[in-house]
């Protein structure tokens, strides 16, 4: 008697899946979606992004979000998070430094000149103590009485009193990231916790801010860490999600990893989008190093609908001309600030 | 920034005449230097949305734009 194998039901091409799934649905794909998406082979990358660029268009729309940041308070920062130049527990070159309120009005003036309709202001910090809360409600107040523009913050760990104070001041929009997967956190910072993260993430919302929260890849995470990233901003469900890639920053722990491949970061901006259907998408630090001009174009036609414009924290960036050249090219209009509001 | 010879590495601060830095040299494109390129110190670096400013305790502050805005 010959014994047959039993007939196993054929395995679904995860991009059909995603195409019934997230694009005419519009359900975020579940982490063991989001790796096999990760590991697309590069011959169906361009099908990859052009998934994830439809998705993008049908239910976030052909806009684009404009962003500025500025570092308030630069460098000497108690964590340790070991990607981070600006930490003090490291032999980093950064140095700590305070921006006055006067560059600081300067810089949102700056940033508005693009077009931008959105500026964060970015303290290296655990959390705010009374003066950096004090440099708060003096720049947020000046910045609103000088400058048509939208003010972020990103000050580390919040109380419940301050989320509420900095929503009372007016800031719309509280920037605390992820940064990794639950399951490799423990490898990139040791001073504070995921669940630290997490809880201050739910105060934001909590407090009426819209939540922006993201990710930083390329620190030696699996993919399956990467897709249970993504999965974890799915569950937590931010207004934004920015979207670093390593910059090994000299003196850090991270110092010697290698940049991504670009390959792997366009996988993984068009995994996001699957993960995140609805939510603002934005290209923050790392991606000049990281994909190059080339790339940036093939991220903004692969599920990314918002860019940081103009320099870093403490790098450079692209000069917004060739950022706002590119979005005109592409037909993708920038997202005037009556519409953000 | 009064001198005009430039001694140090601005990105990792060491001498140039001590070794090959064309790595730096990329890295510097996309970051501000970090040490004096007269004397090798440590600078306080201030990065905005359109420019930097980079301070030696012993040589004065330069600034940079990196654009210019509209």
């Amino acid at each position: 008697m010959t014994i047959q194998p039993p007939v196993l039901p054929a395995r679904r091409d995860i991009l059909a899946s995603a195409r019934e799934q997230v694009l005419e649905r519009g359900e975020p794909l579940a982490e063991a979606q989001l790796l096999e998406v990760l590991q697309t082979p590069d011959d169906r990358l361009g099908e990859l992004l052009a998934l994830a660029h439809q998705v993008r268009m049908r239910w976030c729309g052909p806009e684009v979000e404009v962003e500025g940041i500025v570092s308030l308070k630069t460098g000497g920062c108690p964590e340790d998070c070991h990607f981070c130049g600006q930490s003090g527990q490291f032999s980093s070159p950064v140095r700590s430094v305070w921006l006055n309120i006067g560059e600081l009005v300067e810089a949102a003036r700056q940033t508005r000149s693009t077009g931008a309709t959105e500026f964060c202001i970015v303290a290296a910090v655990r959390g705010p103590d009374e003066r950096l809360m004090s440099q708060l409600r003096e720049g947020v107040k000046a910045i609103r009485e000088a400058v048509d523009i939208q003010v972020a913050a990103s000050l580390g760990i919040l109380t419940r009193q301050q989320a509420g104070e900095l929503a009372d001041l007016g800031v719309h929009r509280y920037n605390h990231n992820l940064e990794t997967a639950r399951s490799y956190f423990p490898q990139v910072v040791t001073t504070h916790s995921f669940q630290e993260r997490w809880d201050t993430c739910l105060l934001v919302r909590e407090s009426g801010m819209e939540l922006c929260c993201g990710a930083l890849v390329g620190m030696g995470e699996t993919t399956r860490q990467r897709a249970e990233l993504a999965a974890q901003l799915g569950e937590l469900g931010p207004h934004e999600v920015p979207l670093n890639f390593l910059n090994p920053r000299p003196g850090t722990p991270f110092g010697d990893l290698p940049v991504m491949a670009a390959r792997d970061a366009l996988r993984t901006i068009a995994a996001f989008r699957l993960a995140l259907p609805r939510t603002v998408l934005r290209y923050a630090g790392g991606r000049e190093l990281t994909l190059g001009d080339l790339g940036t174009r093939d991220g903004l036609l692969g599920g990314i609908n918002a860019v940081i414009v103009g320099n870093y924290l403490t790098t450079l960036g692209r000069d917004p001309k060739q950022d706002l050249a590119l979005l005109a090219d592409l037909q993708m209009p920038i997202k005037a600030l009556n519409a953000a509001l | 920034m009064t001198a005009t010879v430039t001694t140090y590495c601005g990105h990792c601060g060491l001498t140039l005449a001590g070794g090959a830095h064309e790595a730096c040299a990329r890295r510097l494109e996309l970051e501000p230097p970090r040490y004096c390129s007269d004397c090798g110190r440590r600078m306080v670096v201030q990065v905005t949305p359109d420019h930097w400013t980079a301070r030696c305790i012993a040589h004065g502050a330069a600034t940079v734009s990196t654009w210019t805005g509209g």
